[in-house]
């Protein structure tokens, strides 16, 4: 297969050029700057294209085993592909839980046998997520797991979490935090403000984050091991861990989409498709996670995509769960960002590339030869509207939708095969 | 003026000459309460269904008497006599409901902002009668109709509200409509019972009660909502009442003329004292009467009545 006349982005070297890409056997066999000859195989034109590397999409949840009313491996493999996102690391709260490696091989083998992409489990801290007793890390990472958390159940004992983070750098498994201190969001449904009290609803206060932020950052420190702060939301969070890095800490960190381009202020009208765990913030909020992203603090940009049924989503504000889905608006967003922000594209491209692959320790984000042959194909130009059709997730969960956007993924490639294409 | 809106869910979105009109309203329907037969014509014919999610007792007679003596049909749904206990969502009952046709649904529910949403999808009038934290728009209502008529104005007034603001939509309503009618508020708790962002509300606030009591012409207690006690938002009801319930020595503070609020249910003993809840400055019973007036205002308001009675 050739890819022709695009613009190759290569995040590992940080090179922009315009040129072909010969896949064969599911790798890059060559990339050829200011074109080449070859006809041999499909040949996909990219005239006017940008030419990435499969997104890493480090925080999803896809529901199964278990939930797969809300996704399953299929589906959200599918709804990964057309958001250009050819890997994802599926969290472990599924039912049963990925804390063993029988339900990691399930996955696994599931995936192998039929996801439109990689995906790679994260498997459990700790038996159930109960915070007690550490879950079977190495038997699971034998089985296939790539990273350990306990997700949106953070683990409350500081010596749990501690020992944790040693087992699993036994292992080489990367540790990831989802940071809310289980007594001070208590009941909360939205960000602490004079917002969620002129609404009448109960808040999560920002501190509720930032308390473990610095916990586990301390331990972090302490330890001299590496952890993963996901999805952070506050200033003071980011303010944390920039101070962390300058220390020489080993903390690393992941914002998401939602949180870039939205406020506290998408709450207004009690629509449940603004309620996430953390709660979209204040605008100062926002810009500090903007402001990480420039100055290098913020590593990774990941959507924890969450699906939930409508009739659960459909609920009342306070009853509804927390989550929304986010593959399919995850490059569109990082665009608008790049041309709001002013913020260089290929050091985002990076935030959902090579980043995330170094943190989990895998292959990707590569467009030389010799590289897994993961490839999207994004018009940055077209404008279109992300609508309920267009989501290949079984759920609609999305805050984006009627939303106008500029840039669209049009193909992508997964180990040399189209698996989504407009 | 033409009256322009179809719901009534909060204070925040009523101007101030919205507020003006249905209070000068409320007198002449609080004229017919006092007749002999207390009943006229106005609304026969028209279907009135109260849903009730939450325990109430005046709320929900104050609006069934005010509809009767409207002539208006009315039906009340409670929580625990409804399929909301077999686990039916609010929307799908609110659907239900509105397939028989009603002209007026009164919901009082657990939780915000559910009264704004059945008001944008469902054809009838709304009306909250209490969504979680949010709002009590015809509590603020009646509250201040009690005030103008103890006092012939709200501009200039001073009023304390006192006790857990945090959780009250009582307060919460009166707050936005007594500054909207050019009311002073000083708010009166501790601190762990004032919400977020209560200094963006246009009213003082203040943690010692004694200094406020001279200062207003009305103090407003607030239920203690003795179901939040076990989350520890004060050490016990002793420690409460001494700092900041209403008692004897407190009403003997209070400035000539000042009046005594409670929107009820009372914990006597607790927030407020036998003799300061029956005292001569209390007009609690006058805000429960003024409550039927102020509801049949709203009723006949948001089922399509001129705003033009006379």
């Amino acid at each position: 297969m050739w890819i022709k006349g695009g613009t190759i982005f290569d995040p590992a070297g940080g090179t922009v050029q315009a040129g072909d890409i010969h896949i064969a056997d599911g790798v890059i066999s060559g990339v050829y700057p200011g074109g080449n000859n070859g006809k041999d195989g499909e040949i996909v034109d990219a005239q006017g294209l940008w030419v990435l590397p499969g997104l890493i999409d480090m925080h999803v949840h896809f529901r199964d085993p278990g939930y797969e009313y809300k996704e399953d491996i299929v589906s959200g493999s599918l709804a990964a592909a057309a958001g250009g996102v050819t890997t994802v690391v599926c969290m472990p709260n599924t039912d049963p839980v990925n804390d063993n490696p029988s339900v990691t091989r399930y996955i696994v083998e599931k995936a192998r046998a039929k996801a439109a992409v990689r995906v790679l489990p994260a498997g459990a801290l700790t038996k159930d997520l109960n915070g007690i007793e550490l879950a079977e890390m190495g038997l699971m990472k034998a089985a296939g797991i790539v990273a350990v958390t306990d997700d949106g159940k953070t683990v409350e004992n500081a010596s749990m979490m501690r020992r944790a983070m040693e087992y699993a750098a036994t292992f080489g498994l990367p540790v990831i935090t989802h940071c809310q201190d289980k007594g001070l969001s208590a009941g909360g449904v939205m960000n602490e403000s004079a917002l969620s009290s002129r609404l009448g609803l109960a808040g999560i206060p920002s501190a509720s984050e930032d308390i473990i932020i610095s916990r586990d950052v301390l331990i972090a420190g302490y330890t001299g091991l590496p952890v993963h702060i996901t999805h952070v939301s506050t200033r003071t969070g980011i303010d944390i861990i920039r101070q962390a890095k300058r220390d020489g800490i080993r903390v690393t960190c992941d914002v998401t989409p939602h949180h870039l381009l939205l406020t506290e202020d998408r709450v207004r009208g009690y629509d449940t498709k603004a309620k996430m765990y953390p709660p979209l913030r204040k605008e100062e909020d926002r810009r500090a996670l903007i402001e990480g992203l420039t100055d290098g603090t913020v590593d990774c940009i990941a959507t924890d995509h969450a699906p939930h049924a409508k009739d659960e989503k459909d609920l009342d504000f306070d009853l509804a769960p927390f989550g929304i889905i986010g593959l399919q608006t995850l490059l569109p967003a990082i665009m608008q960002v790049h041309r709001e922000c002013g913020i260089d594209f290929m050091e985002l491209l990076k935030r959902a590339t090579v980043n995330p692959a170094r943190i989990l320790g895998i292959e990707g984000g590569v467009l030389t030869a010799g590289a897994r042959a993961d490839i999207v194909l994004f018009d940055p130009e077209v404008k279109w509207k992300f609508t309920e059709e267009s989501i290949l997730s079984k759920s609609k969960n999305s805050p984006f939708l009627g939303k106008e956007f500029k840039g669209r993924v049009v193909h992508t490639i997964v180990c040399g095969n189209s698996v989504y294409r407009i | 003026m033409n009256w322009p809106h179809k719901d009534i869910i909060a204070v925040q979105d009523l101007t101030s000459a919205e507020i003006g009109l249905i209070l000068d309203m409320a007198s002449s329907f609080k004229e017919i309460s006092r007749r002999d037969i207390k009943k006229v014509p106005t609304l026969r014919g028209k279907t009135v269904v109260l849903l009730f999610y939450e325990a109430s007792t005046r709320t929900r007679l104050s609006f069934e008497i005010a509809a009767k003596r409207l002539s208006a049909d009315t039906t009340a749904l409670s929580a625990s006599g409804s399929s909301f206990s077999k686990g039916e969502t609010i929307m799908d009952a609110a659907y239900n409901v509105m397939a028989m046709s009603p002209d007026c649904i009164i919901i009082r529910y657990p939780y915000a902002g559910v009264p704004k949403k059945m008001a944008e999808l469902l054809p009838c009038s709304v009306i909250n009668a209490g969504d979680g934290y949010h709002e009590h728009p015809t509590q603020a209502l009646l509250d201040m109709y009690s005030m103008k008529e103890r006092f012939g104005r709200l501009e200039g007034l001073k009023v304390a509200i006192v006790g857990d603001i945090m959780h009250s939509r009582v307060a919460r309503s009166n707050v936005y409509g007594l500054i909207k009618m050019g009311a002073q508020v000083v708010l009166v708790a501790p601190k762990t019972l004032l919400p977020p962002g209560v200094e963006t509300w246009g009213a003082d606030v203040m943690t010692e009660f004694d200094p406020v009591i001279p200062e207003v012409d009305a103090i407003m207690m607030l239920r203690v909502q003795k179901e939040r006690l076990h989350e520890r938002f004060y050490p016990d009801s002793r420690e409460y009442s001494i700092f900041y319930g209403l008692n004897k020595r407190r009403v003997d503070m209070m400035k000539e003329g000042a009046v005594i609020m409670h929107p009820g249910p009372m914990n006597r003993g607790v927030e407020i004292t036998y003799d300061a809840a029956d005292s001569a400055r209390s007009i609690i019973l006058d805000q429960v009467e003024n409550g039927v007036a102020i509801r049949m205002t709203l009723l006949y308001l948001s089922m399509g009545g001129s705003a033009n009675v006379d």
